[in-house]
């Protein structure tokens, strides 16, 4: 079970979040078209390694976060408000 | 009663007591501190289970949670708990237990006969043999397969216990009482840290608990670890996962040791342990040794043999024969010999040893660079062959009650596993141990290969300090460690015995080293690919004693070593748990929450039949002594409305407020249709669509004020709307200046509904001029009912004119009564789910059946709603050629043409003297009021065009095709000229 760090409420169980998937895809504007929504909504790297993931803590703040997470061994090293980037480090 | 096995003192028995039980029907006694297997040796009980494939007699294997063999069921009616392991259960006064998987009788099972099949009862029968014919396999072969195999039965009764759920955290989480775990605890305790020290033994100490000599040291490391207030003991706790950042899962059982758990306690209890460091300390499980007949009642591990005489002063059995590999295990002969019983011979192997040297010089018989080739005895042994290594024949004959055997240690390695380290192969000790940690935590004793009281306490002192340290606490003096000198636990490489007969490498899943070879030649090479084939470490032991045997004999039948094969991949649970712990609380209707509204104990009392939506409470309807059936009673609360006025608790819509600036544009983003041109004191419908085109949900959102808004969506999807709101807010448009908040449970909302809606709603609300001028239809508007502060909606789900009083919740009683009490000259009744279903069904309202997360807004006769202009969710991707072809479903209404024929939700509809393809299917189904007869809503191909034909609802389930007529799905009023009114 991870433990989440959220910058407004302090460490807190993954069973207090949601998880809504890859944060490094960017909704495309008004001019977007078929080809860059589908990639928007569909495309995905799928990295083996470190990933800046969607979580939203749903039970708490209700603050979507963005959460730098290892899909291996499931570290989670930074989170960040989601106006924030965060750093991918190397695989 | 006599237990003639028990040794007149010594152990941790309490004499003075004893302690009634019955097996199998027999009574037996024993005593405090027994386990169930230990009382059983002390009777002379020695066959106490058959196999799972071949029904073979099978003893008391082990003295530990890796026990294969000795499964029972525990007490009787709604407790009786299959699959036990009699050498972990307490014994206790009136405890009542059972062997398993046998028809007849225990010691003539006559399921036996399958080892007479057994030649054709290999690796991967099943798959083989039950091929044909096909349709014999649900009839015939599989009950067949589950009656013969298996193991205990469920009480098929609901478990009368409690269990519950617990949540701790530690500095340090030290898993095992040992030599090692105690003087982790005590270690890192003595900093100051919180630690917790769990062991699945009521007793602490391991395997200090055989050895007299340490007592005062074990005494002396408790009463140090029970002054320290930081740290927690819990003994009788199985530590069973390591999860992910330090998180590990326990059962505690809490009340296993009584019949049954005194009031207000429950059975188990489930920890979720989060720990910044963890020590495991979790010991080893002693290994077999592959031969012919290892699996014959008296064949025992050597280390439990000892435990049991030393622990439990039990002799296991009179005449005993060790086959040992390592000098580690000579002890045991030592302890039977101690104990009383005869040592007939040492079989070892090895040429020469340290170990052999001492035994020797104690009279023992030792017979060198030897192995036991075979067993004899039928339901016990009585004796064992033993020939030189690898020499061909049967070997000498000696007479033996009991064999101990000891193939070296397997360090319990699973929870290091679970947590993500790799297991490294130690050549010296033939055994994985845990490789470099990838999280918190650290090994320590035999679990990490080192073997010996005195250096696994040493060892476990060093990583308690460790622990503590990296925990951020301030490492303590040393204290004194148990003298004791160390075992040499490195065996001489000996997997099998090869000879006639089976040898097993998994006692619990008859898995045999032949099974494996087998395995290996039809192509199942890989351990894990082994594993499944064979059904090798599957059992409840998970191949404790024999997992690495198995592993031996695949890499020798591929030519490789033991490391590289490995082990099949240790998953939770590290020991078997019961269901109900991992239940815990969540069972019968705590299993989710239950929602009411405001108005639930209205309904109450107007005797509501109930309906769950989602997790709502809803009145389905609201049966009267008069009403034949419950269609009787929802054809009479829909006729109401639509004759007179019905009022309707609607409260379970889900209600957002969207404030801010830029709360206009924010909607006019997340709605298909236009917001922002919406003025003040109107609401409009809206249809939200998801990102990829299709229909997400629909609902009223009025205009409160210039920047205040007041969005309604399904009961369903409240919470997912409320998250998609965010999401994008958070994601896609963090420049818009809005803000959300969720009031559905702040708002009641009672519907009042009905030709005579506006005279009830007007003696209600005061302050509102309700004429169709100054309040038309989707008006909106702050005002007062019954004295208290209300919004009043003029918005219509049913079709009639219809208005929706919103308060806040404290307030709803009173208004529904005042709405009640002012209905009363008018007729007005109370309709619940099933009426507003038939209003919507015959206004062609969609709801949940029709936005089923596949439909367009096209599908759904909505498609004229999405703006041209501007940017919306759903815009760019509902144009996709697949979501705008013509010839998909559109949403009709369908009539049965006799109107006494029930149609069906889920009838494909298709057309008669077609070629019976589907060219829709119906979403809803009602009788109507209007029209009397069964009528509907569906999808249909060129639905628009078919309006006004005939198609047939087939329903293959049923039996039956149903003609229906295919109508437009706005059956009432489609002029909307009622909720005008």
């Amino acid at each position: 079970m991870l433990r989440i760090p959220c910058p407004h409420c302090g460490a807190r169980d993954e069973a207090e979040f949601a998880y809504r998937g890859d944060a490094t895809v960017t909704r495309p504007g008004p001019d977007g078209d078929i080809a860059a929504f589908h990639d928007y909504l569909y495309a995905r790297t799928n990295p083996r390694g470190w990933q800046v993931e969607w979580w939203q803590h749903s039970a708490g703040c209700r603050a979507f976060l963005k959460v730098l997470r290892h899909t291996v061994t499931h570290e989670v090293r930074a989170v960040a408000n989601a106006a924030e980037t965060l750093e991918v480090p190397p695989a | 009663m006599s237990q003639p096995h028990r040794r007149q003192a010594g152990g941790h028995i309490d004499r003075a007591r004893r302690l009634a039980f019955t097996f199998d029907g027999r009574r037996f006694e024993g005593h405090p501190g027994d386990t169930l297997a230990s009382a059983l040796l002390a009777n002379g009980v020695r066959l106490v289970g058959r196999s799972f494939k071949y029904h073979r007699p099978r003893g008391i294997f082990s003295a530990g949670v890796e026990e294969p063999n000795a499964l029972v069921e525990l007490r009787e009616g709604a407790r009786r708990e299959p699959n036990t392991r009699a050498t972990v259960v307490e014994l206790f006064d009136g405890l009542v237990a059972g062997s398993q998987n046998r028809r007849g009788s225990l010691a003539f099972d006559w399921m036996a006969a399958a080892g007479l099949l057994a030649p054709w009862l290999g690796a991967g029968f099943y798959y083989k043999t039950f091929m044909w014919p096909a349709a014999w396999w649900e009839r015939v072969y599989e009950p067949m397969i589950r009656r013969a195999a298996g193991l205990g039965h469920a009480s098929g009764m609901p478990d009368p216990d409690r269990y519950e759920a617990a949540h701790a955290h530690c500095d340090v989480l030290v898993v095992g009482a040992g030599p090692a775990g105690l003087a982790a605890a005590r270690a890192a305790g003595a900093t100051g840290a919180r630690v917790i020290l769990a062991d699945q033994d009521v007793l602490l100490g391991g395997d200090l608990l055989n050895e007299p000599g340490l007592e005062a040291w074990r005494h002396e490391t408790l009463s140090a670890i029970a002054g320290m207030p930081e740290v927690t003991v819990m003994p009788r706790t199985t530590v069973f996962g390591f999860y992910d950042q330090g998180v590990l899962g326990a059962v505690e059982r809490v009340a296993d040791h009584v019949p049954e758990p005194p009031p207000h306690t429950p059975r188990q209890r489930a920890w979720t342990i989060r720990a910044r460091e963890v020590v495991l300390a979790t010991g080893a499980h002693e290994r077999l040794i592959a031969f012919p007949g290892n699996d014959r009642p008296g064949v025992m591990l050597a280390g439990a043999a000892r435990g049991y005489a030393r622990r439990h002063g039990v002799r296991a059995g009179e005449s005993a024969v060790l086959f040992a590999t390592h000098d580690g295990a000579y002890d045991a002969a030592f302890a039977m010999a101690e104990a009383g019983a005869r040592i007939v011979a040492i079989v070892d192997p090895r040429q020469d040893s340290a170990a052999m040297q001492r035994a020797r010089e104690a009279g023992f018989d030792i017979r060198t660079g030897s192995e036991v080739c075979g067993t004899v005895g039928l339901t016990a042994l009585r004796g064992v062959s033993v020939r030189g290594v690898g020499a061909a024949g049967r070997g000498d004959a000696f007479a033996a009650d009991l064999l101990m055997v000891s193939g070296g240690w397997n360090p319990a390695v699973h929870l290091a596993s679970m947590s993500g380290a790799p297991l490294a192969w130690d050549e010296a000790l033939l055994a994985f141990v845990p490789g470099a940690p990838v999280q918190r935590e650290r090994s320590a004793g035999a679990c990490r290969g080192v073997h010996g009281i005195g250096a696994a306490a040493a060892d476990g002192a060093a990583a308690g300090h460790a622990a503590a340290e990296a925990a951020g606490f301030v490492a303590m003096p040393a204290f004194p460690l148990p003298d004791a000198p160390a075992a040499d636990c490195r065996p001489c490489e000996l997997w099998e015995v090869k000879g006639r007969g089976k040898a097993f490498v998994d006692l619990q899943d008859d898995v045999t080293a032949a099974d494996i070879r087998l395995a290996h030649r039809e192509g199942f090479s890989h351990i894990e690919h082994a594993k499944r084939y064979t059904t090798h470490a599957m059992g409840t032991d998970q191949g404790k004693t024999g997992g690495i045997v198995g592993a031996a004999v695949l890499a020798e039948a591929r030519g490789e070593p033991v490391s590289r094969v490995g082990l099949p991949r240790f998953r939770p649970y590290a020991a078997p748990i019961a269901w109900g712990a991992m239940a815990g609380e969540g069972v019968g209707k705590h299993f989710q929450p239950t929602r009411r509204t405001a108005l639930h104990g209205v309904h109450e009392a107007l005797g509501a039949a109930w309906l769950d939506a989602g997790i709502w409470k809803r009145p389905a309807y609201y049966p009267r002594p008069a009403d034949a059936d419950a269609w009787a009673s929802v054809l009479r609360e829909a006729r109401a409305v639509r004759e007179r006025v019905g009022i309707c608790d609607v409260s379970t819509l889900g209600k957002i407020m969207v404030e801010g600036p830029d709360a206009a544009t924010f909607l006019d983003r997340v709605y298909a249709n236009t917001f922002s041109t919406l003025p003040i004191g109107r609401a409009r419908y809206g249809l939200m669509l998801r990102d990829d085109g299709i229909v997400f949900d629909d609902g009223t959102t009025s205009r409160i004020g210039p920047e205040s808004w007041f969005v309604t969506t399904t009961t369903a999807q409240a919470g997912p709307v409320m998250q998609h709101l965010e999401f994008h807010l958070a994601s896609a448009w963090p420049d818009l200046d809005v803000s959300l908040a969720s009031v559905t449970d702040q708002w009641a909302a009672i519907a009042i509904a009905g030709p005579r809606a506006r005279e009830v709603v007007a003696a209600v609300v005061q302050g509102l001029d309700l004429s169709n001028e100054a309040f038309p239809f989707m008006a909106v508007a702050d005002c007062t009912a019954a004295g208290v502060p209300a919004r009043l909606f003029r918005i219509s789900f049913s079709g009639e004119l219809a208005y929706e009083i919103a308060m806040p919740a404290g307030y709803a009683t009173h208004v529904w009564q005042a709405a009640m009490e002012a209905g009363a000259t008018h007729g007005i009744e109370p309709y619940g789910m099933e009426a507003l279903g038939l209003l919507r069904i015959e206004k062609g309202h969609v709801a949940g059946p029709e936005l089923n997360g596949q439909t367009t807004a096209q599908d759904l006769g909505l498609g004229r709603m999405l703006k041209k202009k501007g940017d919306f969710i759903g815009r760019v991707l509902a144009q996709r050629p697949g979501l705008t072809d013509p010839s998909r479903p559109r949403l009709v209404g369908l009539r049965s043409v006799d109107p006494a024929r029930q149609i069906r939700v889920g009838s494909h509809l298709v057309l008669p003297g077609g070629d019976g393809r589907s060219q829709g299917w119906i979403t809803s189904v009602t009788r109507s009021v209007v029209e009397p007869g069964w009528i509907g809503l569906g999808m249909l191909r060129e639905g628009e065009a078919r309006i006004g034909s005939e198609v047939l609802a087939a329903n293959p389930l049923m039996g039956e095709e149903v003609p229906v007529r295919v109508v437009s799905a706005h059956m009432h009023d489609p002029e909307n000229i009622r909720v005008r009114a």
